[in-house]
């Protein structure tokens, strides 16, 4: 009886730690931590990306309207595919949509706007990519919904289709 | 008066320098004890990604803002969490990981005690 009880209990096992691991392949590996929902936006200065004049973050941000802060790079393959969301985001008259150029080359970046249209009311640079730090974010594209200076909803990563109705829901 | 003129430059270039060394030493220092969240792995120093670059950018401008290494801890966990610090404090998230191992050592060398004692009476 206990020799049979042992082989048993072995493919149990492994077939428990199998299971596990194969699930976990398909779990993202970029670990997020939980965000306190509601983060205060930061101050910071930046420059306005086609007149290069100078910007500080209270004269972007101001009152209850809904913003929707988008981290681009023109060498940013998933922002390409993104773009169109925020095209039709621009369309909604009650979502001013700015934009954070990151680490970008101005002709580039230009081009990319020509190419793809441009849906942002407002675009500053980062060109070191220390203003994306200040926000708390991981790189490009990163989108980050905004009423009265507080953050209410992160979106790492490219947006899609879910992602852009759960905006259009949020601010309704 | 040319030979003076001399020594005190060349003091003042070996204390300029070694501060400057002291700075940056300070910076890698910081900048090795910050985990690259978006690397396997990696330190913020050992990694040459957008985000490490952009890191060590920040790191440096906040240390000639004046701010200490703690300073700079407290305000990168308040950004990304405490996955961010390769030495997280203990905080309620963490007591759990800083007292593992106190538990196990306790409860193995009573283990171990319970054993000795066990075999002591057997003979």
């Amino acid at each position: 009886m206990r020799t049979k009880i042992f082989p048993i209990f072995l493919i149990f096992t492994f077939s428990i730690i199998f299971y596990v691991f194969y699930k976990g392949l398909q779990n993202t590996n970029i670990y997020t931590p939980e965000i306190k929902s509601e983060i205060k936006i930061p101050n910071f200065d930046a420059k306005e990306f086609f007149s290069k004049d100078k910007v500080n973050s209270d004269q972007i941000f101001i009152g209850s309207n809904y913003y929707l802060l988008n981290i681009w790079a023109s060498w940013c393959v998933p922002c390409k595919e993104e773009h169109k969301y925020l095209i039709d985001l621009s369309e909604k008259e009650n979502i001013k949509i700015i934009g954070q150029n990151y680490k970008d080359n101005f002709d580039n970046a230009k081009n990319f706007l020509i190419n793809l249209d441009n849906p942002y009311d407002y675009i500053f640079l980062d060109y070191d990519g220390t203003i994306a730090i200040e926000w708390g974010a991981y790189g490009v594209p990163e989108t980050f919904l905004i009423q009265n200076n507080k953050i209410i909803k992160k979106i790492i990563g490219p947006l899609n289709e879910k992602l852009a109705f759960e905006i259009r829901e949020l601010t309704q | 008066m040319n030979i003076l003129k001399f020594l005190v430059s060349v003091i003042f270039l070996i204390y300029f320098f070694s501060s400057d060394l002291k700075a940056k030493n300070l910076e890698i220092e910081i900048t090795k004890n910050l985990r690259c969240l978006i690397c396997q792995g990696q330190s913020v120093y050992d990694s040459d990604s957008e985000f490490a670059n952009s890191l060590k950018i920040l790191v440096k401008k906040k240390l000639n803002e004046g701010l200490d290494e703690k300073q700079i801890y407290v305000y990168l966990k308040d950004k990304y969490g405490d996955w961010i610090l390769y030495d997280p404090g203990f905080s309620k998230n963490t007591y759990f990981l800083w007292l593992i191992p106190i538990l196990m050592f306790v409860f193995g060398g009573a283990i171990i005690l319970k054993k000795v004692i066990l075999n002591k009476k057997k003979l």
